[in-house]
């Protein structure tokens, strides 16, 4: 049986969930303040979203966070749903250490991730502008020597740590699937490549949006790893925001990170129902 | 008349350090019905693996029509397979699974071109298929709505409707319940009877081996035991094994005195084998069937009714003989604890010559649980697809 909960346990709920969202509501409320104040309110305004959309830097944020995130998750989502095809053929006795491997930086502190890839590029940057000046000098090329952090290697920053979150939603949908399809096809006369695409993509297909749409999300959200990777000359959102508060904080800030906030949940959103979804349509097959 | 289709010569399998087939050499024929049979284990699936394409020799080679095909990929070769559990496309109906093969672009006679069947090929000879495994009007269905043997109906007819040489089933009505099967094991047998190619079919079910197939080869340990005619198998076992496998046998130690006559229990008998050397120790075989109950005075030997099942058709009765129990089959009712004398014609008897099953199997003693494994054949899918599973290349 069930008892009705208690009002103390009712009361204790309400101020986990205060303490949660009290300071995300705050922000929220402010941005839309039609004062600069950060603690008065001073009647509803959308003047600080306004702004935000005429401030260029904000702006270019944005452009970056969509592009890193949207090449990010794509570029990720294909590598991780090949590599979680390869870790689904090895034998247990290799898939088990891998897959812990493979889970290990989805557990990693961010600093450490981000520091040690910023460390890994300035190295990588050191062998390659020993490698180009010696073409350049011997075969004339016109190579650049000098390389700097920047797009690019935020971008393969981001694809790195978003493969392991692919790799662990397409891994269940593979195993659920019959061993036999790809056999099948096979079979039937098509190259393995036929097969992939004709019956494995079909059966796969719910795990490896959910990779593209978890990926896309850490993407968006990330600062610490992009702030470690960037290089000075390029910020996405999060970025951007941390920059803000450093100066005269404007309320600016409270709605930008209100837009992020939104984007955020309602990605997460989709996530979740797709999921409870898919749950369902599990059940109803495994009951027939 | 009978052209040879497939061979496997000198096929050798080991996956880490368990062999799983020891140098088999095995041809099949054209229009054959034939069976793979032995215990979950005992290589019969990775046999058909090997014709199938899905796994190649570790050494030896396997000739289609009188090819080399080592090296042919699964979608080159002209058999078609019919999976275990089916492996139906979950995400197409019944029309576009059976038309599956039919879509794939197919490289022409001339070799260069790739060319796809014209819609309304594709049409009529699905829907023929789909009339020759009774399931006409079931083309709109989702796999997910179709009962196992409709399932089941379904992989068969998108193996055959393209047409291949030769139909590679695994154990395709392991799934299904026992009425069920019976029907399936005639369509079967009528489908490629209709159709005349060759079929190659994988159980552990002795019963459907014998209904079902031309010829039966029933294997162990990665080895073939024996090749024959149903008929050959049961009434000629080679060794203990496919004495135990096939059937209910009472396997008695024996020593050969002479052509035609067999002494067990310290006790001559006739019987009709003959060719083995004077006094040669030998394992002889007794079909519960073939002894016939009389009074104990007028026995060739003399036991005592330790228990008995009623079985519809006859009683199984188990019978102690100094100390040695009998599995014998009977019409007339013997309760237990009564003494009987049995007699048995020559042609009851068969002598097989020693083997390593030797003295393994054929003895009723504990007669129960046997009872069980034998009805039961130790059949575990998921063992088998464990052991195999985790070698796929």
């Amino acid at each position: 049986m069930r008892t009705k909960p208690s009002i103390w346990n009712r009361l204790f709920i309400g101020l986990v969930f205060l303490f949660l969202y009290a300071p995300i509501f705050v922000l929220i409320v402010f941005s839309f303040n039609a004062s600069n104040s950060r603690s008065i309110w001073a009647g509803f305004s959308l003047h600080w979203y306004v702004e935000l959309f005429q401030d260029q830097q904000i702006l270019d944020a944005l452009y970056t966070t969509l592009a890193v995130s949207l090449l990010a998750a794509l570029i990720a989502t294909v590598a991780g749903t090949f590599s979680a095809i390869g870790f689904y053929n090895m034998r247990r006795r290799w898939r088990t250490p891998l897959m812990t491997i493979n889970n290990i930086p989805m557990v990693n502190a961010d600093i450490v991730t981000g520091v040690s890839l910023c460390l890994f590029f300035v190295a990588a940057f050191g062998l390659w502008e020993q490698a180009a000046s010696w073409l350049n000098d011997t075969l004339g090329t016109a190579l650049p020597e000098r390389l700097y952090l920047g797009f690019g290697t935020m971008l393969i920053a981001h694809i790195m740590f978003n493969i392991p979150y692919v790799i662990l939603s397409v891994m269940p949908k593979l195993r659920q699937m019959d061993k036999n399809l790809v056999d099948a096809a096979q079979d039937l006369g098509c190259t393995w490549m036929q097969a992939f695409w004709k019956v494995v993509v079909p059966e796969i297909k719910p795990g490896i949006v959910n990779g593209l749409l978890i990926a896309f999300t850490m993407s968006v959200d990330d600062f610490v790893i992009s702030y470690f990777t960037a290089g000075s000359s390029t910020a996405n959102l999060a970025m951007r925001i941390y920059a803000m508060t450093k100066k005269r904080i404007s309320p600016e800030v409270n709605a930008v990170s209100t837009l992020l906030f939104v984007a955020v949940l309602t990605l997460l959103i989709i996530i979740n129902v797709r999921e409870a979804r898919q749950e369902k349509a599990e059940a109803r097959r495994a009951s027939l | 008349m009978a052209k040879e289709l497939i061979r496997l010569s000198d096929c050798f399998v080991q996956f880490d350090d368990d062999i799983i087939l020891d140098h088999l050499n095995l041809y099949i024929n054209d229009h054959e019905f034939l069976t793979l049979l032995g215990p979950s284990g005992c290589g019969k699936t990775t046999t058909l693996r090997l014709i199938g394409g899905f796994l190649k020799p570790t050494s030896g080679d396997i000739f289609f029509d009188g090819v080399r095909i080592n090296d042919v990929p699964p979608h080159k070769r002209a058999v078609n397979t019919v999976f275990q559990k089916y492996a139906l496309f979950p995400h197409l109906n019944v029309f576009e699974n059976i038309a599956f093969g039919l879509r794939i672009p197919r490289t022409d006679s001339s070799g260069k071109k790739k060319v796809r069947l014209p819609e309304e090929e594709i049409r009529g000879r699905v829907l023929e298929m789909l009339e020759i495994v009774n399931l006409k009007g079931f083309e709109k269905r989702s796999i997910s709505s179709l009962s196992g043997g409709q399932q089941q109906r379904v992989s068969i007819a998108r193996a055959l409707v393209n047409e291949p040489k030769v139909l590679l089933l695994d154990e395709p009505l392991g799934a299904l319940d026992l009425r069920l099967r019976k029907d399936m094991q005639n369509e079967l047998k009528r489908i490629q009877q209709q159709m005349g190619i060759t079929f190659i079919y994988v159980t552990h079910d002795q019963e459907e081996a014998l209904a079902m197939s031309d010829t039966v080869v029933v294997m162990d340990g990665g080895k073939i035991q024996q090749i024959g005619t149903p008929e050959d198998i049961y009434n000629e076992p080679k060794n203990a094994f496919v004495a135990d496998f096939i059937g209910e046998s009472n396997i008695i130690d024996g020593i050969m005195r002479a052509d035609q006559v067999v002494e067990i229990f310290n006790r001559r008998f006739q019987c009709l084998d003959k060719g083995f050397q004077k006094d040669e120790a030998v394992d002889v075989v007794i079909r519960p069937e073939d002894v016939d109950i009389v009074p104990e005075d007028q026995g060739q030997l003399r036991g005592t009714v330790t228990s008995v099942t009623f079985k519809g058709m006859q009683y199984d009765i188990i019978v102690d003989f100094y100390g040695f129990k009998w599995l014998i089959q009977t019409t007339d009712f013997c309760p237990v604890g009564s003494h009987i004398g049995i007699k048995i014609d020559p042609d009851g008897f068969h002598v097989m010559k020693k083997s390593q099953y030797s003295g393994l199997f054929g003895d009723y003693s504990s007669y129960s649980e046997e009872y069980e494994e034998i009805s039961d054949v130790d059949y575990d899918p998921e063992a088998e697809e464990d052991q195999e599973g985790g070698h796929e290349e």
